[in-house]
């Protein structure tokens, strides 16, 4: 079958790929450009590992034809830190103790970024709204609702 | 038909690992020439925190920073022999293992050192930030780093230690089938308060609270997060977890996600975590298994609260609003 190709920026930067139509955003970026911070946990839409945020909004890549990218911004959360220095979210997961396995994490971040990016200053109700598509085995939850909390405080205390 | 409260206790007493055909694990240390050292192990980190846990042993035992030490696990290939990361036996196996490996690697580390200040070993201690130093003149002292570079280049030492923890199989005794499986016990109890529909059959867990006692927290803030994570997925077990709902019959069982449920960020109960810290004595600096056994004293607890709010016994789990209503049906006069 012939290939197709792609263009989009991942995280700042150019990428082009020839790829097999139908080729879902999620398998290209692991399989073809070696971006693995999206995890593959179900491939159908209902886990959130494979979160990723295409020109602002949050998207399952898993359910996202890498085709129907062309020309967008797709961010993941291999990009968030800047020079070393750890994304607020990033940090705050840290702080928090959000994270065991990992699995879920990077879908969980971006899922956390998106919501305070639109709600820099989320409810308790709104955090766990937005975390509500991403299944996470190991934290119950509580750390992962603390860390997006303790981000937006991050936030509001760097712009007063 | 109400919404009706009620209230669950369980408490519970946990084996730290396995008694099958003995219990073995080993572990491998040696310093790299700059100083810092490695731990080798096939135990795997599968995000309970083994590689921090083993890297504070090892420290502490060698007496380096924590930062100085890299651990490597989990390649059944090349690593010393481990019987696995389950039973919540990693850290009181593995554990045990890395201290002997490590004391024998800090005794070669102060010969070395010894035979550079021209003391004797038992004259030496560490300072925990990377030096060695004599007992009562610290001002004769030497850097574990200039120590590891002598061993490499000058006496042809390897800084190195091996250590083996074995808890040997337990045979029951032929006239009383008295045995000791374990050596170490963990400790548990779950007080857990419910609502239940006896209309549709829904539960809500409304509060856990858990006292857990775990022998030493080596990393206080990672065992409370297990502990957490644990008590959520206690709770996940006792109402909604299966892959079978009628065992033994598969047909029903979850396939995907849409399926097989969990409590979400939603469902959360308020949750309530205490540790009671009471070093084992066989444990690594007194450390237990919390691993497995903070996931189960939800379950015969709200099993309790459920009895007390609706006074039917669920035998069988998960407790399903089907399996509530069946129970309340049955008990109904007819
Ligand atoms: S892999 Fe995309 S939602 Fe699970
Ligand atoms: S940290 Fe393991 S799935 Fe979330």
């Amino acid at each position: 079958m012939a290939k197709v190709p792609v263009q989009f920026t991942l995280n700042g930067s150019e990428k082009a790929e020839f790829i097999d139509s139908g080729t879902t955003l999620l398998n290209a970026l692991r399989d073809k450009i070696g971006d693995t911070s999206p995890k593959g946990g179900c491939h159908q839409g209902t886990c959130g590992a494979c979160s990723v945020i295409i020109d602002g909004e949050l998207r399952l890549s898993c359910l996202t034809l890498a085709e129907t990218c062309n020309g967008a911004a797709i961010t993941t959360t291999s990009g968030l830190s800047e020079g070393g220095v750890l994304h607020p979210v990033q940090r705050a997961f840290l702080d928090t103790f959000a994270t065991q396995c990992g699995f879920c994490t990077p879908g969980t971040i971006m899922a956390a970024k998106v919501l305070l990016d639109h709600t820099p200053n989320p409810s308790r109700d709104e955090v766990v709204e937005a975390l509500s598509g991403n299944i996470c085995r190991c934290t119950g939850y509580e750390s992962i609702i603390q860390a997006v909390l303790l981000a937006a405080r991050a936030n509001s205390q760097n712009a007063a | 038909m109400a919404i009706r409260r009620g209230r669950g206790v369980a408490a519970i007493n946990y084996p730290t690992g396995m008694n099958l055909g003995g219990d073995p694990t080993q572990a491998l240390v040696h310093s790299t020439p700059t100083g810092n050292f490695m731990v080798t192990l096939s135990s795997v980190d599968l995000g309970q925190g083994m590689k921090q846990i083993m890297a504070q042993i090892c420290a502490e035992t060698i007496g380096v920073p924590t930062d100085r030490v890299v651990v490597d696990t989990a390649d059944t290939d090349t690593g010393p022999h481990c019987m696995g990361t389950f039973a919540s036996r990693g850290t009181h196996r593995a554990g045990n293992a890395v201290i002997q490996a490590a004391r024998e690697a800090r005794q070669v580390m102060l010969e070395v050192a010894a035979e550079e200040l021209e003391v004797n070993a038992s004259d030496l201690e560490t300072d925990g930030q990377g030096n060695i130093l004599v007992k009562g003149a610290p001002q004769k002292s030497i850097s574990i780093f200039d120590v590891a570079l002598s061993a490499h280049f000058k006496r042809g030492r390897s800084i190195s230690g091996r250590g083996m923890f074995l808890i040997p199989r337990s045979y029951p005794e032929k006239e009383t089938g008295a045995m000791k499986p374990s050596t170490c016990y963990a400790h548990a109890c779950t007080v857990a308060e419910v609502e239940v529909d006896d209309e549709t059959g829904e539960v809500t867990v409304l509060t856990v609270k858990n006292i857990f006692e775990i022998g030493r927290a080596l990393n206080p803030k990672m065992v409370e997060q297990q502990l957490v994570g644990g008590s959520w997925m206690g709770i996940s077990h006792a109402l909604y977890e299966t892959t079978e709902p009628y065992y033994p019959n598969r047909d029903h069982g979850g396939t995907d996600f849409n399926q097989y449920l969990m409590p979400g960020p939603g469902d959360l109960a308020e949750t309530e975590i205490i540790v009671l810290e009471r070093p084992s004595a066989d444990g690594p600096y007194g450390a237990k298994g919390p691993g497995e056994m903070c996931a189960n004293p939800q379950i015969p607890a709200v099993a309790n609260a459920v009895f007390d709010a609706v006074g039917v016994r669920i035998d069988t789990l998960p407790i399903t609003p089907e399996r509530i209503l069946r129970a309340l049906k049955a008990q109904a006069p007819n």
